[in-house]
């Protein structure tokens, strides 16, 4: 063994490798984010912090939890499709503070042309009137109440 | 050199506390309720039922605060003339939010298609992210990490759709993340609940009972670019052959 007498330079060197390797392994876990890796090449805490995020439509099936009574007349008519909140706007708000937070009214005339408006590039068997020949001024719920826009006119005919 | 075994891992302690501490503080938060591995999400564009009304785009930018001028989904408005096949008319005002002016119809055959992004299950913009920070979960949603993302913008120049911007406010890639925070909780995206036709329908192609089976089986469906091979998973009823 006297080769090793004088091999203290190795141990040195030796040492500051096994350091390098120590420093590099620290700085790894450091840099590299806590969950990348758990799905694949990214970061899985990812997945989870976009779904935390906030609804502001509240969806048909909140709204129909109190609104039965609309929920059922819509299903008769023509626009038991659609869903509310195509038309209220996005009611997550109300549907959480239903005391403090009211939908806004809202304004048929401008808001039925915006589906119903004649439009070439629509499906020819979508229902459409062009505003300003079919009763111009009137509000449309006039004679077509929006949750059975039909109601009335099948009642008369 | 007289440092003893003892004095060098007691050198080393604190570090190797710090390290443990970091692996122990990871643990990965999770939605209650919602298993990851039985769902693969994709959408249904029905071109038949769309009406061109916008409030798919007005939901979009409402549920998800997408900065004005850009658009996480639009809808294009596709004027084709008999003979002239490969060159479509297409307008987008606003994205489509405001509805489309009627144009006279001119002989030509007009149609609206909603656009989004395809949640692609072998998509090019997650291949070339630098950092891992776009990628597909195991539910088959594409989805942008923003606290990771360096906002390089290959992602946005990969996608063969053009349906990723760079969000001027948080400097980082943006696109739809087909409400990945309704869909965990149950509730369908806030475009399909704000569709007055139907015309969008999220669909479950891991669910045996998802109507989509039937329908895939039964219509003439198609999904954009299809010749790139990018597993698509947003499927066009009656796509229109001009259709780009």
């Amino acid at each position: 063994m006297n080769r090793w007498r004088n091999g203290e330079h190795l141990l040195r060197v030796a040492l500051v490798y096994g350091l390098g390797v120590v420093a590099f392994v620290l700085l790894r876990m450091a840099l590299v984010p806590r969950s990348f890796g758990e799905f694949g090449h990214y970061r899985g805490n990812a997945i989870a912090e976009t779904a935390r995020q906030r609804p502001v439509f509240a969806g048909h099936q909140a709204c129909n939890l109190c609104h039965s009574d609309v929920a059922a007349l819509k299903r008769t008519g023509i626009h038991a499709g659609v869903h509310c909140e195509a038309c209220h706007g996005p009611q997550a708000a109300h549907a959480s503070d239903p005391g403090s937070v009211r939908p806004a009214r809202l304004a048929t005339a401008r808001l039925c042309v915006r589906c119903h408006a004649a439009n070439p590039a629509r499906p020819a068997a979508f229902p459409q009137i062009d505003p300003r020949r079919h009763n111009p001024g009137l509000p449309c719920e006039t004679c077509h109440p929006p949750h059975n826009p039909l109601q009335f006119l099948s009642q008369h005919s | 050199m007289n440092l003893t075994r003892r004095q060098c891992l007691l050198l080393l302690l604190p570090a190797a506390a710090a390290g443990w501490e970091a692996l122990q503080a990871g643990a990965p938060e999770r939605a209650p309720n919602y298993d990851k591995t039985q769902h693969w999400w994709g959408m249904l564009l029905d071109i038949s039922k769309c009406i061109g009304c916008g409030n798919c785009v007005r939901a979009c930018a409402a549920e998800n605060q997408v900065p004005p001028g850009y658009f996480r989904t639009w809808v294009e408005r596709y004027r084709v003339r008999d003979e002239d096949m490969p060159y479509p008319q297409v307008d987008s005002p606003d994205g489509g939010m405001h509805g489309f002016p009627p144009i006279p119809a001119d002989g030509m055959k007009e149609f609206f298609v909603p656009k989004m992004c395809n949640h692609c299950a072998d998509s090019p913009c997650t291949q070339v992210c630098p950092v891992g920070a776009t990628f597909i979960t195991p539910d088959g949603v594409v989805l942008v990490d923003k606290e990771y993302c360096l906002g390089c913008r290959y992602c946005i120049q990969a996608c063969p759709y053009g349906c990723r911007f760079f969000n001027p406010v948080t400097h980082t890639a943006e696109k739809c993340t087909l409400c990945y925070h309704r869909i965990t909780k149950g509730l369908t995206t806030a475009c399909c609940e704000a569709c007055p036709t139907g015309a969008r329908q999220l669909v479950d192609l891991k669910n045996p009972n998802d109507p989509i089976h039937a329908f895939l089986r039964t219509h003439n469906v198609a999904v954009l670019k299809p010749y790139l091979a990018t597993g698509a998973k947003v499927f066009y009823n009656d796509l229109d052959g001009s259709v780009r």
